[in-house]
């Protein structure tokens, strides 16, 4: 079982990673693009003894308190059987 | 008086805070590890800039999970003056001991360079020497400088006087221009409620010899220093 947590920026917070991103996107002439946001992505591999909600538990709480910075972040978790 | 000076893996402005704390205070110093957890002989702690932990995740986001951080915050608690530079501020920032946090600077480039900065509160431990409104010139050194807060943070470090150093031009004005980062309302130093913490982006440490191209800096270790003289 894995947990999947993407943690992205909060919609407020600017992003100038995303921005550079993107015009360098659209100097490749990709069009119609209106905005790039980056964001981290964590594979957490949960070995036998945990069940899905305990999984998801445990990965929840480690985006609240590691991963993320609930100051600029927000984050969501993704059980994959 | 006794200060200290944390090192986690990645700090590199460990050896400069020493120096100024031993040579130009004249006060004793440690090195404190970062798995070291007795802070209970000194009266003031440095968090130094650097890159602990690479910057991984985020910069000064895993040094909050060292040993230390824990005694740091009780040691906060107890009033005991603690200073984050560069670095120091991020680690802060991330362990919920000064509000807000530091994200990638505005144009993206790492920035090192001498910065103009006004004082803005002088109603701290660490800024008492200093005269509100004059201008230090220090050098930043970061990629990670753009502070950023909420609407009702920003407003409670104003009315609470906890804005210290804002950037601003060589004549004291605070400009869009003179913010070389973005930071929010130009923001280049606070202090916590208690006003004992303060986090700051320039480095106040590579600013305390004329031969290093300026000096300014340290008054903000004679403040620290002078602050602990009068209680002892």
């Amino acid at each position: 079982m894995k947990a999947k947590v993407y943690v992205t920026l909060k919609p407020s917070v600017l992003d100038p990673q995303g921005k550079a991103i993107k015009h360098s996107v659209e100097l490749l002439g990709y069009n119609g693009i209106s905005d790039i946001r980056q964001g981290k992505y964590f594979e957490i591999a949960i070995d036998g003894s945990l069940n899905e909600e305990q999984a998801r538990e445990a990965a929840t709480r480690m985006a609240k308190e590691v991963l993320s910075n609930p100051i600029i972040e927000d984050f969501r978790v993704d059980i994959e059987k | 008086m006794k200060f200290g000076v944390v090192v986690f893996p990645g700090s590199n402005c460990d050896h400069d805070a020493y120096h100024v704390i031993s040579k130009h205070v004249g006060q004793p110093v440690d090195f404190i590890w970062h798995r070291d957890t007795d802070l209970s002989s000194y009266d003031a702690v440095i968090i130094p800039g650097g890159f602990s932990y690479g910057d991984y995740l985020r910069a000064g986001a895993l040094a909050r999970f060292s040993p230390v951080m824990n005694s740091i915050r009780q040691f906060a608690t107890e009033g005991k003056l603690v200073l984050g530079i560069c670095n120091g501020f991020q680690i802060l920032c991330e362990a919920s001991l000064l509000p807000g946090a530091l994200i990638r600077n505005r144009d993206l480039h790492f920035i090192c360079e001498h910065v103009n900065v006004r004082v803005e509160s002088t109603n701290t431990p660490f800024t008492h020497e200093l005269k509100r409104g004059s201008i230090l010139r220090m050098p930043i050194a970061h990629a990670e400088g753009n502070y950023v807060c909420d609407d009702a943070t920003l407003a409670e470090l104003q009315r609470e006087d906890r804005i210290i150093f804002r950037y601003c031009t060589a004549d004291g004005r605070v400009t869009d221009e003179s913010n070389p980062n973005g930071a929010r309302d130009n923001i280049a130093g606070i202090c916590s409620r208690e006003r004992n913490v303060m986090g700051l982006m320039p480095h106040p440490e590579r600013a305390s010899e004329d031969l290093l191209g300026s000096s300014d800096g340290r008054d903000v270790f004679s403040s620290l220093a002078g602050t602990l003289a009068a209680v002892a």
